[in-house]
C-alpha cells in the first residue's frame, strides 16, 4: 500500500540502524571507559588526583603541548605557502601542487613515518649522505627525540592544514587584490595587509584543525619518538598495555575528550562548519 | 581579464613545502633495494630481494588478504547504515537532524586513541560471550573499522544528497511513488557516484587503519598496518621499505586516474 508509511517512521526506519549502531559500539562502551576512570583501582577520584600530581603524566602533557603548539605553527605557515600556489597559481603550478599535496595525503601514516625513518635514522639516507660528503664523522641523532617527532607530525599534518585554507583563498575576492595592487600597494605589502587579513577564518580553522590532531596523535610519535618522547595517545596506550593502569589511561582519555571538545567548541565559534571543506 | 598570481617568493617557499612532502615518499625507494637484512642505503649493488619477501613470506600475504577482508567488511556495513542514515535525513529532514548527525560525525571528531580505547572496551566486553567476536578476532576488527569510517561515507553521501535537486523527489512523490521506490529509483541512482566513493574512502580507511587496530588485536587479527608496524618497532625490517613503494606507486595511479576521470567528467 502507499503512502500509509508516515514520514516520522519512515525517518526513524532509515535512521535508527546507524544511530543504535553507534549508541551500542560507541557511546556505550565511551560511558564504560569513563567508569573506568572513576573505579579502577578503587572507586573514588584517585585517578584524577593521579593526573594532577603525578610528575610523569605532567611532564608529558607539557610535551604533548609544546610538540602541538609548534606543530601548529609550522604545518599552518607551510600550507599557507603551498596553498597559495594551489589555489592562485597558473594552471600547470596548480596540477603540481595538487599533486604534492594529495599524494602524501592518500599514503598511509605508516608509510610516511617509515620515510622519514629511512631519511633520518643514524644508517638514514641524510645521515649517510652527509658522511660520505665527510661534512659529519658521527651520524646526527635525527631521529628517536623531538626533532623526528616534529618533523614526522607536521609532514603529515601539513595536507590537513591545505583544505580549510584553500576554502578560505577560494572564496575571496580576486578584485580586491587587483585594486590595492593597482594603487600602487607592492607584491608584499598587499599579500600582508590585504590577501592574509582576508583568509583570517581559514587561518584560525586550519591551526585548531592540526591543533587538535597533533594532541591526539598516535603512531608517527611512537615510530619516530621511539619511546623517548612520549605523548599523551601513546602514554594512553603505555597504560592499557604495559604498565596495566586502565584507570589511568581512562581518565587521561576523559581529560582529552573534555579538552579537544572546548577547542571544537571555540573552533565552531569562529568558522562556519562550510568553511572547513 | 588580469589575475592575481602568486610572486617569486610564493613560488620558492612552495617549492620548499613540496620538496618536504615529497622527500619521504621518494626516500623509501632506495632502501627497498638494498641487499642488506637491516635497514641501510644500498652501497653498489641493487636486490629485489624484499619485494621477493613479500610474496614469498606467508605472514605479508596472510596480512595482505585479512586487511582485505576487513576492508570489504567494514566497508559494506559503513556504507548502507551510512546510506540509509542519510536518506532518512534528506527524504523527512526530522527535527534534531543537526544533533543527530553530529552526533554520527563523533568518531570522527574524538581524537582516535580515545575511540581506540572505547573500542578496546567494547570488544574485551564481548569477548567474554563469544571466542569468534570481540577482542583480537578479524569480526571485531570489522565493526570496529565501521565505527570509525561510517562518519566519512555519511559526510560523503550527504555532501552529494546536498547537490540533488528536490523537485524530482516531489515529482516522484506527486505521482504517487512509495517511499522504497523513491529512495531506490529516483534518489539513489542520482547519488551513485557518491555512494561508491563513500563505499571505497570506507575501505582505504579501513585498509589503512592502524590507530585503533593497535587496541583491538594482539597475534591472531594481524592486518597489513599490523605487521608493518610490528616491523616499524623492533628491528627495522626492509620488506616495509618494498611495501611502500608499492603502495606509493598505487596512490599514484589511483590519483592521476582519478584526476582524468573527473576532468572528463568536468570539462
Amino acid at each position: 500500500m502507499r503512502g500509509t508509511l508516515s514520514d516520522r517512521t519512515g525517518a526513524a526506519l532509515l535512521m535508527a540502524p546507524l544511530l543504535l549502531f553507534l549508541i551500542l559500539a560507541y557511546a556505550w562502551p565511551f560511558l564504560g571507559v569513563v567508569k573506568w576512570s572513576f573505579t579502577l583501582p578503587t572507586p573514588g577520584l584517585g585517578q584524577y588526583g593521579a593526573l594532577a600530581t603525578d610528575p610523569l603524566v605532567q611532564s608529558v602533557f607539557v610535551r604533548t603541548l609544546r610538540i602541538a603548539l609548534i606543530v601548529t605553527l609550522v604545518s599552518v605557515t607551510a600550507a599557507y605557502a603551498i596553498t597559495v600556489v594551489w589555489v592562485r597559481g597558473s594552471p600547470a603550478q596548480r596540477v603540481l601542487a595538487e599533486f604534492c599535496i594529495l599524494v602524501p595525503f592518500w599514503i598511509s601514516v605508516l608509510t610516511r613515518a617509515f620515510g622519514w625513518v629511512a631519511l633520518l635514522s643514524n644508517r638514514g639516507l641524510i645521515n649517510t649522505w652527509l658522511q660520505s660528503v665527510g661534512f659529519i664523522s658521527e651520524p646526527l641523532t635525527l631521529v628517536r627525540n623531538e626533532f623526528g617527532v616534529i618533523v614526522g607530525m607536521t609532514h603529515f599534518l601539513i595536507p590537513f592544514a591545505v583544505f580549510p585554507l584553500a576554502s578560505a583563498m577560494r572564496s575571496l575576492d580576486e578584485r580586491v587584490l587587483l585594486a590595492a595592487r593597482g594603487l600602487g600597494s607592492s607584491r608584499m605589502r598587499t599579500f600582508w595587509t590585504v590577501f592574509v587579513p582576508m583568509t583570517r577564518s581559514g587561518i584560525i580553522g586550519s591551526a585548531i584543525i592540526v591543533f587538535v590532531f597533533s594532541l591526539g596523535f598516535f603512531v608517527t610519535p611512537a615510530i619516530l619518538g621511539g619511546g623517548r618522547s612520549v605523548m599523551i595517545a601513546e602514554l594512553i596506550y603505555l597504560r592499557i598495555f604495559q604498565s596495566p593502569d586502565w584507570g589511568l589511561g581512562a581518565a587521561i582519555s576523559v581529560v582529552l575528550v573534555l579538552f579537544v571538545g572546548a577547542l571544537m567548541a571555540l573552533l565552531f565559534r569562529y568558522v562556519k562548519p562550510k568553511q572547513l571543506v | 581579464m588580469p589575475t592575481y598570481r602568486p610572486g617569486p617568493v610564493s613560488l620558492i617557499l612552495a617549492v620548499l613545502v613540496a620538496l618536504f612532502l615529497l622527500l619521504p615518499l621518494l626516500a623509501v625507494i632506495p632502501v627497498s633495494l638494498t641487499p642488506s637484512r637491516m635497514l641501510a642505503m644500498p652501497s653498489g649493488e641493487l636486490s629485489l630481494r624484499h619485494y621477493r619477501s613479500l610474496y614469498e613470506d606467508p605472514r605479508w600475504i596472510d596480512a595482505i588478504l585479512l586487511s582485505i577482508r576487513i576492508g570489504v567488511v567494514s566497508s559494506a556495513i559503513s556504507t548502507v547504515l551510512a546510506l540509509c542514515f542519510s536518506l532518512g535525513v534528506w527524504m523527512f529532514q526530522p527535527r534534531f537532524t543537526a544533533a543527530l548527525v553530529g552526533f554520527v560525525l563523533l568518531p570522527m571528531v574524538v581524537p582516535p586513541v580515545v575511540s581506540a580505547i572505547t573500542l578496546y572496551f567494547l570488544l574485551t566486553s564481548i569477548s567474554g560471550a563469544s571466542s569468534f567476536f570481540g577482542y583480537d578476532t578479524w569480526l571485531g576488527v570489522a565493526m570496529a573499522h565501521s565505527v570509525m569510517t561510517v562518519p566519512f561515507a555519511t559526510v560523503l553521501i550527504l555532501v552529494s544528497l546536498s547537490q540533488l535537486d528536490r523537485r524530482i523527489d516531489l515529482a516522484a512523490r506527486g505521482l504517487g511513488a512509495s517511499v522504497w521506490e523513491r529512495a531506490t529509483r529516483i534518489i539513489m541512482p542520482n547519488i551513485k557516484f557518491g555512494i561508491v566513493t563513500a563505499a571505497l574512502l570506507s575501505f582505504v580507511l579501513s585498509w589503512e587503519e592502524i590507530g585503533v587496530t593497535l587496541f583491538i588485536t594482539s597475534v591472531n587479527a594481524i592486518t597489513l598496518p599490523r605487521l608493518m608496524w610490528m616491523g616499524l618497532r623492533d628491528n627495522i625490517d626492509p620488506a616495509i621499505a618494498a611495501l611502500s613503494v608499492i603502495l606509493i606507486i598505487i596512490t599514484v595511479l589511483v590519483l592521476a586516474v582519478r584526476s582524468v576521470v573527473t576532468r572528463r567528467a568536468a570539462p
